[in-house]
Formats: C-alpha cells, sequence, structure tokens
C-alpha cells in the first residue's frame, strides 16, 4: 500500500527588511517602513535645532510636506552608547526620522516571534517582534515606537514655541531698521 | 488471596506524592512543580538587546524558538550569580497564555517525588509550596511569581 504524498507546506511569506546599527547593536526595520535613507550631511542645511522640549533623543526638526518630522538619536532612545550617527531613515506614515550608524544589509525574514510576555517595559512598544537570522536574534523595530504621543505633543509645542520667538524677533528687526 | 479493597491505604495517610524538578542556585537548592519544566539545557548563547524589563538578560534558541531567559538568582539568594551551567526551560503562565522561559541554574537537575506541603500566609508570593528533601525543607517555586518584575517597593522590601 502505498502512502498518499504528502502535501506540500505552504511557503513561508518573507519580509524584506533593512538590519542596521545603532549604538553597537543590530536591529532591524521593515524596507516598507522606510521612505528614504539620508545621509546626515545631506540633511545638514535643512534640519533645524530644537531646544528645551524636554525629549532628550530629539535635537533636530525637518520639515517636509508641510509636516514637521523629529529626528531621533536611535543611541539615545536604546539607552545605548551614543555613537556618530551617518544615517537618517525617514519612515513612513510617522513623525520620525531616526537617526543610526549605518546599514549592515538587506536581507528578507521568513518568521517575525512576538516578543515573549516576559518582557513588560517600553520595548513592548520599541519592537514588532523578534527574528532569528543566521542563528542571531534581531529585533524587529516599530515605527511607531520611537515616539509616544506625549513626546510628539511636546516636541508640537517646542517647535510653536521657537517659530513664535522668530515671529515675534522678525518683528522687532522690521520695527528697528530705519526708514528710508 | 489479598483483594485490591485489603490493600487500600486508609485516606488519612494517604500521601499525596507530585513530581518535582530540584534545582540548584549556588548552595541551595528550590524545586517547580515537574509538570511546568520541559526540559535541562546545556548554556547556549544568549541574544540582548535593549529593554526595560528588570531581570530579564535577553533571549536564547531553543529548537527553532527563541526563549527569554529570566534571572531568579537575585531574588532567591539577594545575589547574582556568575557560575551557572544550564537553563531549566519552565512554563511560564500568563492570565491567556503560556509561554516557555529559560531559568539559570548552577548544577544537576533531580526529578523526585515529594509531599508538597501548601505555602504560610506570610511565605513570599514566589513560594507555591514546601518539601521535605534529604532532611532539608526546600521551596517550592512559583515560575509565574518569581518572573514578575517586583514593584520597587516589593523589591526594597525583600
Amino acid at each position: 500500500m502505498r502512502l498518499a504524498p504528502r502535501s506540500k507546506p505552504a511557503p513561508l511569506k518573507s519580509e524584506q527588511i533593512i538590519l542596521f546599527r545603532v549604538g553597537g547593536a543590530l536591529f532591524a526595520i521593515s524596507s516598507s517602513s522606510v521612505q528614504e535613507v539620508k545621509s546626515v550631511d545631506s540633511l545638514a542645511g535643512a534640519a533645524a535645532e530644537i531646544k528645551n522640549s524636554g525629549i532628550k533623543k530629539v535635537r533636530h526638526v525637518l520639515e517636509r510636506e508641510n509636516q514637521s518630522l523629529f529626528v531621533v538619536n536611535g543611541a539615545m532612545h536604546f539607552a545605548l552608547p551614543l555613537t556618530p550617527g551617518t544615517l537618517v531613515f525617514i519612515l513612513y506614515e510617522t513623525r520620525t526620522a531616526l537617526l543610526v550608524d549605518g546599514i549592515e544589509k538587506m536581507t528578507s525574514m521568513t518568521h517575525l516571534q512576538a516578543l515573549p510576555s516576559a518582557f513588560s517595559g517600553a520595548e513592548r512598544l520599541w519592537y514588532r517582534g523578534l527574528t532569528a537570522l543566521d542563528q542571531t536574534v534581531v529585533p524587529v523595530v516599530s515605527p511607531d515606537g520611537f515616539l509616544t504621543a506625549d513626546e510628539l505633543f511636546l516636541l508640537d509645542a517646542a517647535v510653536a514655541e521657537k517659530s513664535a520667538m522668530q515671529s515675534a524677533a522678525n518683528d522687532l528687526s522690521t520695527q528697528g531698521a530705519p526708514a528710508k | 488471596m489479598t483483594s485490591a479493597a485489603q490493600l487500600e491505604i486508609p485516606s488519612g495517610l494517604q500521601q499525596d506524592l507530585q513530581s518535582v524538578v530540584l534545582l540548584r542556585l549556588g548552595d541551595r537548592r528550590f524545586a517547580i512543580a515537574a509538570n511546568q519544566i520541559s526540559e535541562l539545557v546545556a548554556p547556549s548563547r544568549i541574544f540582548r538587546f535593549p529593554h526595560r524589563t528588570p531581570n530579564v538578560e535577553g533571549v536564547i534558541l531553543r529548537r527553532g524558538r527563541i526563549v527569554p531567559v529570566c534571572e531568579v538568582a537575585e531574588r532567591l539568594l539577594g545575589k547574582k550569580i556568575l557560575d551557572r551551567r544550564f537553563y531549566l526551560i519552565a512554563l511560564r503562565r500568563y492570565e491567556s497564555q503560556s509561554e516557555w522561559v529559560a531559568l539559570p541554574v548552577t548544577g544537576e537537575c533531580e526529578l523526585i517525588n515529594a509531599e508538597i506541603t501548601p505555602p504560610g500566609e506570610h511565605d513570599a508570593p514566589h513560594v507555591s509550596g514546601w518539601i521535605s528533601h534529604d532532611g532539608n525543607v526546600v521551596e517550592v517555586l512559583n515560575v509565574a511569581a518569581l518572573t514578575t518584575p517586583q514593584s520597587p517597593v516589593a523589591e526594597a522590601r525583600s
């Protein structure tokens, strides 16, 4: 008697990811979450500094398509040793631009395991889950996990305050200019 | 011929033996109910990544699964243990599901049958009972309570 042939397992759905380093640690992000990758040098003129927001990991803001994008220092966000960031990921559907050390490689993952429930801290917001690649476990970051609604509120307030101060300074300089 | 009915032990004298796994942490022994244990594995590479959960060291890869490593020595002994030889993979129950956690232990484990005495009202939440073994009284651990992060107040008290 012959056994019926076993049905082939369904092919695993793979997802393109970017492996990148922050503060010496390895992370992954879905390629579909990254709108653009820019070098820090190319943003030098476009980024404005923001101070006194209370959010230490954000020092710069980019204006793109009538929207403020906040540059999050990845090393500070994850409390890793500070390293000079060289690249910025502009993330889709968020107001985050992520400063990273560099890209390791692009690859694909076929399995994303939910973060084990033993992890109960802020990392539950930071990561979509974990994936095993080449006998290494890599956390897959969540694009929404870099800035909370409260942090965005404080950052927006800091940007608004800065704009108001600049407007006032411009008004003063206009009024103070000698009439010709 | 002796019938089964004649061999029955009066219920008052019947011992309620349960299987428990004895583990060693430093120079102390503890026990966990055997039905909460999957396996004892040799130390494997631990993968660390940023997180904010106290007493979770990282994760190990085991049979294709990613298993968190929960440091329990500090809570049980008051100090960390650097000399570790095995990971005891235990089932950790959450509200709606169960997951495996790896508990670092410092010696070989032993499966025994013992009568478990229920915990007293003054016992810590991680104590699910007591057994007597080799003339010692050994704590039976509640894995869920043991691997739940302690509040700062509770930590200060313990």
